[in-house]
Parts: C-alpha cells; structure tokens; sequence
C-alpha cells in the first residue's frame, strides 16, 4: 500500500505536540534517517497491462480488466518497466537478482480493487547498493537498501463529513487509472552520522534521486503530481553508540522543501518526548504542509501483516547478466560524476561552488553553459536574478519559466552591447511575463542600449549645461566627477545608455 | 503443532472472514490436517531443492510498452455496485486509519 492517506482523524490536526528547539535536540541525541522514494515510471503503458499512464485523463477511462482486478484476467509484465527498474538500481550501485518474482500483498482497502497489490517482497530486482550527495562541501555515503518493482494504487476522494478525510466521510469515489502504473520503491539503509546536517541530507538525497532519475528518464520526477513521493522515516538515540532508537514513518512529504522540514520537525517533536521521560510510538505519521508539523496516522504494529506470496499469475524475472550489462552500457553520467566533472571545467571556487549544488542550479548553469554563455555568467544569473524570482514565486529553481538557452540568449546580448545588465532584468521581467523570447522583449520594449553618438552626444549636451558646476570640476582635471554626468545621462535615458561610450563623450567634450 | 482456534481467529480477521466460535473450533483441526499434510513434504525436499511457487518452467514473460485500447467507461462502472461522478463508490472505511 505506497498511495499516502490523508487519514487522521480531525480532532488530530488541532492536538498541538511539544516539540524542543532544534539546538537543544541536537545537543541532547544522534537523528537516524531511513528514507523510502516512491517513484512513477514514465512507461506509456501500465505495469502489467496495456492501458495508457497518460496523466489527468477522465476518471477510469483508462482501465480494464487487469488492472480492475476482474477475475480470469492474466497480468503480463511491461519489458520496459524491468528495464528501468534495472537501470535505477545499477545506477544506484546495487547488485541486480538473478532472478527474481513478484508478490501479493493482500489488504483490504479500495485503492486497489483485487484486495492486493502487486509487489515485490524478499526478492527485490535490485539490493545492496550505494549512492552519495553532498551537503556544505561534506559527502555522505547513502547505503541502498533494495529497489523493488511494484504497481501503483487508484485514487480516492472521500465524500461528506470532514471534506477529503475518511473520518465522517459518508462515502469514498474511486479512480482506478493510476492503479497498475509501474512504481519502483527505493528504501535507504538507516542513514547515520549525518548529526545536525539530517534535514539537508534528507533534502540533498531526494534531489540527488530526482536529477539521477531524470538523468537516466525512467520518470517524469514530478514530485507535485505525485510521480516522485517520500517517505522519511526518523528515530532518535542518546549517541551514535546506542542502539537505534524507535522510529515514525512521515508520509505526504511532496516537495524537495518539505523533506528537509519534515525531518527537522521530527527530531524536535521526538526529542521532547524523550526528554520529558516518554517514548516515541511506532506509526505512521502526515506531514501537514499548513501547519509544518506531523499528525499520526495509523499505527504501524498491524500493518505488516499483508500475508505475502508468490504471485503465481506472474513467472519469475530472470534478467540474464549479457541484458544487465547492455543496459549497464546504456547508464548516461550520472549526477554526481557529472557535479565533479563540471567542477573541475567551470572553475569556480569551492564557496562558489557550494552556492550553486545548494541553490539546486548544477542542471540550469550547465545547459546554460551548453547554450553558449560563460560559466560565471550563467551562475550570476541563476543565483541572483533568477534565484530570486524563484524564492517570490516559492518555485523550484528550474521552474520560474525562463529557459538556459533564454538565459545563454540575454548574456550573448550583454556580451554584445546590446543591452546592459540593468536593461536585461526587464528583459527578464518580460520573458516571465510571456512576451516572448528575450529578443522579441528588446524589440516590444524598446530595451536596446542607445549607443549611437549622435542620441547619446544631445544627451550628454543637455546633461552639461543642467551641471555646470561638476562640468567645471571635469574641465578643471577632477576627471573622477564625469559619474555624476553619466548618471544624468543615463537617468534621461531610462538607463538605456551605452556607459562606457557615454563616459568617452564627456571626457571628450570636456576634455 | 496444533493449530489453536485463536490462530485461526487471527487469520480469519486478515482476510475479513467472520467466523463463531463453533466455526473455529470446528475448522482448527482440519486446517491442521491441511498444514500437516503440506509438512510432509519438507521431509523429502532436501535443502537443495528450492520451494515450487510456479509449475511452469518459465521465466521472463513480459509484453511490449505498447497502449492497447481500455474498457468503454460504461463497461467498467457495470461492475460496480454504486457509481458516482464516473467512480466506483464503496461504502465508507472504518477503523482503518
């Protein structure tokens, strides 16, 4: 059951937990990560039929009786989902089975109408693997547990009493198109020794995942329609010396950001259950994103009894050693190979460098680069101009709507005077706004730099005669006066002026 | 091992089968004629003989990423005992939260 519930019961949204500031947590206990990533597969078909994955198409228009669970119906694996299950865990540096099978987990829940879900239980594809991300300039080796295929479930709506929550809820609606689309789950190994740094971790660790994904474009990645979902599951010990302590499992965690918040707010709610002599209940818990606490859900005790077997409508998957090798050959570079490598060509400082693996901006500076601008100027941009409309918008960088090749465009007008950095955040600004492309923008607006002598020579002329005084400073040698008469300049222009040449002019006509 | 109403009463509640107490009684000992029957066969399987989950010899049946037609809607809602807003609608769900 991978599908996250909205589940609480409402009187469990308002109980207020205690929760101890986050220093102290630190101070007083060693967090303990273990992370699961549900992630959809962007196959066109199901996973075990061949209905369309296509995303937000009419309520269970795309089901049939496979993936209703209508009896005689025989399930037959996508070849294209093992292939993207086996390319995930290589790139994940897990050992791949030999041969595997896959299993029922039966429970009785609607979101899947045969009363199972189709899983794999102690024979997962691919297992004992290894990953790294980085945070602050520091590695951190994440081991990998297993990556095992699944399908996923249909949706629910809960209709009357409390909207949306099953509590009171009179009756439910369910949608069946998203049951049966592939789904590979990736559980990490307890994560330790990450200390304070455990949030970012967590957050460095999902995006890693995402970029890696989307490297090797088995998926979609999109963590707000749900093709990429996490799971952080978080305990608490009094020193890395002490057994592992009891751990929650946070669910409905749906963006990089809240990965981070959710983990923190973990460890300050179970702190101060701990300090205050009490003990951290195994269950299942929602990450509220409103409120940024954590409500429980189910208790966890019970829901390991799904009876799993073989599922005898499916045989064995035996991926043979010459397939897992061409696939091997097929690996693109993957995220962190590639995080050196530009390292190393970009030349950036190690602070730099920090800056933009931290912003998220690795991917766009790099297509940027590609797009033909110059390192340095592709990060300003992403960092600063772009970074900060990103931050407005609450959007992940790679998300404001201005593309690396929009961005390579308004840097290669910079490199040619056609407009200036000033004129090119409303270059910007109208890109955003849907104005068209950068050049079109220029061209609507009116932004190109003025730097034909005759334009710029009146202005200048009038600037003159309303300064005398700093025109006399300038003629008397003060050659250092000539901003001020650059800034009228400018100001007459809208900013628009080519400044080197204006400055030329002055000291022309005053020299 | 005698397999004890109470297992079976444990059993019975994962696979949502409501069961009296006459009924457990009464079906404990022929589970464990069943389960009996089945251990018999560890006694000849040596440790290299793997569990049979499948009887055919196959492995690697799998079918092109190819989209094939789904079910007209009315056909899928036929099966449903209630539908609502072109959704399977089912009875609320209690005591699992």
């Amino acid at each position: 059951m991978s599908q996250t519930y909205p589940l609480q019961q409402a009187y469990k949204d308002h109980l207020v937990e205690e929760v101890v500031s986050y220093d102290d947590a630190l101070a007083a206990f060693d967090p303990v990560l273990g992370l699961e990533v549900h992630v959809e597969l962007n196959t066109a078909s199901k996973m075990f039929c061949g209905c369309s994955t296509e995303f937000g198409a009419e309520p269970n228009t795309q089901t049939c009786p496979v993936c209703l669970g209508l009896p005689g119906s025989l399930p037959v694996v996508n070849a294209k989902a093992i292939e993207s299950a086996i390319r995930i865990g290589l790139a994940l540096n897990c050992s791949i089975a030999e041969w595997c099978r896959f299993a029922r987990k039966n429970y009785f829940y609607p979101d899947m109408p045969k009363n199972y879900q189709i899983s794999q239980y102690d024979e997962p594809i691919a297992f004992d693997g290894w990953t790294e991300v980085e945070v602050d300039g520091k590695a951190y080796r994440i081991g990998i547990e297993r990556a095992h295929m699944e399908e996923d479930t249909g949706k629910s709506l809960h209709v009357g009493g409390a909207t949306g929550r099953i509590h009171g809820a009179d009756y439910s609606l369910l949608d069946y198109n998203r049951s049966g689309v592939p789904l590979i789950e990736i559980v990490t190994k307890p994560i330790t020794g990450t200390g304070d740094k455990a949030p970012q971790v967590a957050r460095a660790y999902v995006q890693m995942l995402r970029d890696l994904l989307r490297a090797l474009g088995v998926s979609d990645v999109r963590m707000e329609q749900g093709s990429l979902r996490c799971d952080a599951n978080v305990s608490l010990r009094p020193s890395p010396e002490a057994p592992l302590g009891t751990r929650t499992e946070t669910k409905n965690v749906n963006s990089l950001r809240s990965v981070e918040r959710a983990v923190r707010y973990e460890i300050t709610r179970q702190a101060a259950l701990l300090s205050a002599g009490g003990r951290v209940k195994q269950e299942t818990r929602h990450w509220q994103e409103g409120s940024g606490t954590t409500s429980s859900g189910r208790s966890k005790e019970q829901a390991e009894e799904y009876r799993y077997f073989p599922d005898p409508d499916l045989v064995p998957v035996a991926p043979s050693r010459e397939w897992v090798e061409q696939l091997r050959g097929t690996l693109p570079e993957l995220p962190t190979e590639r995080l050196k490598r530009v390292s190393a060509e970009w030349g950036f400082s190690e602070m730099e460098m920090r800056d933009v693996v931290s912003a998220g901006a690795v991917n766009a500076i790099m297509a940027t680069v590609a797009a033909g601008a110059s390192p340095q100027s592709a990060r300003k941009w992403w960092l600063t101009e772009l970074a900060r409309r990103a931050n407005e918008r609450g959007v992940d960088l790679e998300d404001t709507g201005v593309t690396p090749a929009q961005v390579a465009e308004i840097q290669a007008m910079v490199e040619a005077g056609t407009i200036n950095d000033k004129l090119a955040r409303q270059v910007f600004d109208g890109v955003l706004a849907g104005e068209g492309g950068p050049a079109e923008v220029v061209t609507a607006r009116g932004l190109a730099v003025v730097s034909d002598d005759t334009a710029l020579g009146a202005a200048v002329d009038a600037a003159i005669a309303a300064n005398p005084a700093v025109a006399d400073k300038i003629r008397g040698g003060k050659v250092q006066a000539a901003g001020a008469l650059i800034g009228a300049v400018m100001k007459e222009l809208r900013g628009q002026g080519d400044a080197a040449r204006i400055r030329e002019l002055i000291l022309t006509k005053l020299g | 091992m005698a397999l004890s109403p109470e297992e079976v009463a444990e059993l019975a509640r994962l696979a949502r089968i409501e069961l009296t107490r006459e009924e457990l009684e009464h079906l404990a000992p022929q589970l464990d004629v069943i389960l009996e029957s089945v251990a018999h066969v560890a006694d000849v399987a040596a440790d290299d003989i793997p569990p049979t989950s499948h009887a055919l010899p196959l492995t690697n049946v799998f079918r092109e990423d190819v989209v094939v037609p789904s079910l007209p809607l009315e056909d899928v809602l036929a099966g449903a005992p209630a539908s609502d807003l072109d959704r399977f609608r089912v009875p609320r769900i209690l005591g699992d939260a």
